[in-house]
């Protein structure tokens, strides 16, 4: 078990306070007023990539503060509704609000410095620069020197970079990087670029964090590492989390709420343990009652009377 | 071993990280000053175009080595700035007006080499590079008029406000001036955000978007400092030769400005002027070797081409990181003396990427 990390010196004082409090969920910051805030709401979003219909009419909201986790079958359109919210891809209907924004207005790399940051499924960082490096890329939208001071490097751009390197080696200590911050991303285990990708976006200083699959790939260990630590950038940072994750341990762990998907469409959405005992969902996962059954009949026959195919076919 | 204890942040931006890059540096700046004095004038000749190369070369880097864009059509953008500044100097215009006006002209060029760009990539960009090359080689050959066209043109001797630079160590000091203050230009931009998001764009342009780079803007930044330095070399190139023609800036050159930095190490400003120096005293070699050569091999028409294409396809092969890269391997042997291992430097395999987003 990890010791309790001291908090971020850039986090909001209220987030910061709630630490001292037995459950931050109930400190001022999260009150109940503003639980129902909705920082992100998707409304009937579609997309459709030729005939395949990616995502069909979903809707949902994440609250101010909370853990918000998709879940859902591989091709359930999970990492494409990630897309349509960092704006790599356009929805064919519907919209998204941000902070009383319409986010299908902005431009890709605007929504950076709305305050929305991601990571990838299969990481990717800049593998032929450093650590350091890659978390100070983070630091890019708020950079505001001209090209002219940059060439000087003038007073201006050094101040900046010293201020960007302060907020820079914050996350380094709030995750633990200290060891790697100059090696080469190239030659860094998988567990410890997962953590750098996290890092590289908590240096943008978020709101809300796109965290796609954060487990995948880690060991038991590293997955219980990483379960701590989206606690903590809730809890400790103030950032709302939107993840995509397959491991239910720690979709429970983290949790508030889960929409549950399959073939672009909403199964359900509530709590870890509702999503987890609805039938639909189970439904999904696993196939449903009369499935496993007809299959079931279906080999004994075949085995009992010795002439599998033909008996097969008339069976189906 | 060097072991720098780190104190502060402002250490990690130094250009010079500890006192033997002072040092060296130090020395290197003297020798270079001191040149004109310790080497007779036909290497002191060759040293300026090492150094004209250079600038051509520092931009390509920044284009090909650190933005990841290749660009098969450079000698255009040399071209560009040559004859703004033979047509300029020629009407009169002071040296440094007509600079900075070649510079700007070949940015323009850049800018619009670098639209399609923002389109295609790897060896599409590379075509597109290469066609605008041929469009602008034709420009300079029909644009009789102003460019001379195939006959060429005549450059009149650079005129700073009135001081003529009539000596080859005047114009040596010239480049030289030049040279340094374009390598700490870039050395600057590249330790500043602008630097890194060209970094991030060659690695991985999704997530450069992602946070919040604008990929459309830097691209085509990229492209126009790049071609601002080729302009540039182009215009102390076009008064080194003080005779300019279409066919100097022809697919070959461009294959040579590629050549030079691939072989100096992409990715590294140091790469530029190594492959600057290796570009130059190439055919010196060779031409000193001939002598030594059996004579059907020494005489032979294309031993230059031959050997330039061996060279390359050896650095493919052996040394992809190049002449700088086979330095620092070198280096590192001696400071890990006796911990070296051979794959130290081995590039690993990179994971899944997930470029089917675009």
């Amino acid at each position: 078990m990890r010791l309790r990390r001291f908090p971020l010196k850039g986090a909001q004082p209220a987030a910061r306070q709630s630490r001292f409090r037995g459950c931050p969920r109930k400190g001022t910051f999260f009150g109940a007023a503003h639980m129902t805030d909705a920082l992100l709401s998707a409304r009937n979003l579609s997309v459709r990539f030729g005939g395949v219909l990616a995502v069909n009419n979903v809707s949902f909201d994440v609250k101010q503060g909370e853990c918000f986790t998709l879940i859902g079958p591989n091709g359930a359109g999970k990492t494409t509704v990630f897309n349509l919210i960092s704006r790599i891809y356009t929805p064919t209907t519907g919209e998204i609000d941000y902070e009383g924004k319409k986010l299908t207005d902005q431009p890709p790399h605007k929504i950076a410095s709305l305050g929305i940051a991601r990571t990838f499924q299969n990481i990717e960082l800049f593998e032929h620069a450093t650590v350091l490096h890659n978390l100070l890329i983070g630091r890019h939208t708020h950079h505001a020197s001209s090209l002219w001071s940059e060439m000087l490097f003038t007073r201006k751009t050094r101040d900046a970079e010293i201020q960007a390197r302060r907020k820079v080696e914050e996350v380094i200590d709030f995750l633990d990087l200290q060891h790697h911050r100059d090696s080469f991303v190239a030659g860094l285990p998988y567990g410890v670029r997962k953590v750098v990708e996290l890092a590289r976006a908590l240096c943008t200083e978020p709101k809300l964090l796109l965290l796609d699959e954060p487990s995948s790939g880690l060991n038991v260990e590293e997955t219980e590492d990483m379960a701590f630590w989206i606690q903590d950038i809730k809890h400790e940072l103030g950032i709302t989390v939107l993840m995509v994750e397959h491991d239910m341990t720690l979709v429970s762990k983290v949790s508030d709420r889960v929409l549950a998907m399959n073939q672009g469409e909403v199964l359900a959405m509530g709590t870890p343990r509702e999503v987890q005992n609805d039938p639909g969902v189970i439904e999904a996962y696993l196939g449903s009652v009369d499935d496993v059954s007809s299959l079931r009949r279906d080999i004994d026959t075949s085995l009992r009377t010795g002439a599998g195919s033909r008996k097969t076919e008339t069976a189906t | 071993m060097r072991f720098i204890f780190k104190t502060d942040y402002g250490q990690d931006l130094r250009l010079a990280k500890h006192g033997g890059h002072v040092l060296w540096y130090g020395v290197l700046v003297l020798l270079l000053v001191g040149a004109p004095w310790i080497v007779p004038e036909y290497w002191l000749a060759q040293l300026t175009f090492i150094l004209i190369y250079s600038i051509v070369g520092l931009g390509l880097m920044v284009l090909a080595g650190f933005t990841g864009l290749f660009s098969i059509g450079h000698a255009a953008f040399v071209g560009v700035g040559a004859y703004t500044q033979a047509v300029l100097t020629n009407m009169g215009v002071p040296f440094p007006i007509a600079l900075v006006a070649a510079g700007a002209l070949s940015a323009a060029v850049g800018v619009v080499v670098g639209l399609p760009a923002l389109r295609v990539k790897g060896i599409y960009l590379g075509i597109a590079t290469l066609s605008v090359a041929f469009i602008v080689q034709e420009i300079l050959a029909r644009w009789e008029s102003v460019t001379g066209g195939n006959a060429g043109i005549h450059v009149k001797q650079p005129d700073l406000f009135g001081w003529k630079l009539t000596t080859g160590n005047e114009f040596y000091f010239l480049c030289l001036f030049i040279t340094v203050v374009a390598t700490l230009a870039i050395l600057n931009l590249m330790r500043s955000p602008t630097g890194r998001a060209f970094v991030a764009i060659r690695d991985s342009e999704i997530s450069a978007q992602s946070m919040g780079i604008h990929l459309a803007r830097y691209k085509t930044l990229s492209f126009a400092i790049s071609a601002t330095l080729a302009g540039i070399g182009g215009a102390l190139y076009a008064h080194k030769l003080s005779f300019i023609s279409p066919d100097q800036f022809d697919i070959l050159q461009s294959i040579d400005l590629l050549l030079m930095v691939v072989v100096g190490g992409l990715g590294f400003v140091h790469g530029a002027f190594l492959g600057a120096i290796f570009l130059i005293s190439m055919p010196q070699l060779i031409n000193l070797s001939k002598g030594y050569l059996p004579e059907a091999v020494g005489q032979a028409p294309g031993l230059q081409s031959f050997v330039y294409g061996a060279v390359l396809i050896a650095f493919v092969l052996f040394e992809p990181l190049g002449l700088y890269g086979r330095w620092l391997k070198v280096r590192t042997y001696f400071e890990l003396f006796p911990f070296y291992r051979k794959g130290l430097f081995k590039r690993q395999k990179s994971f899944q990427k997930s470029d089917r987003l675009k």
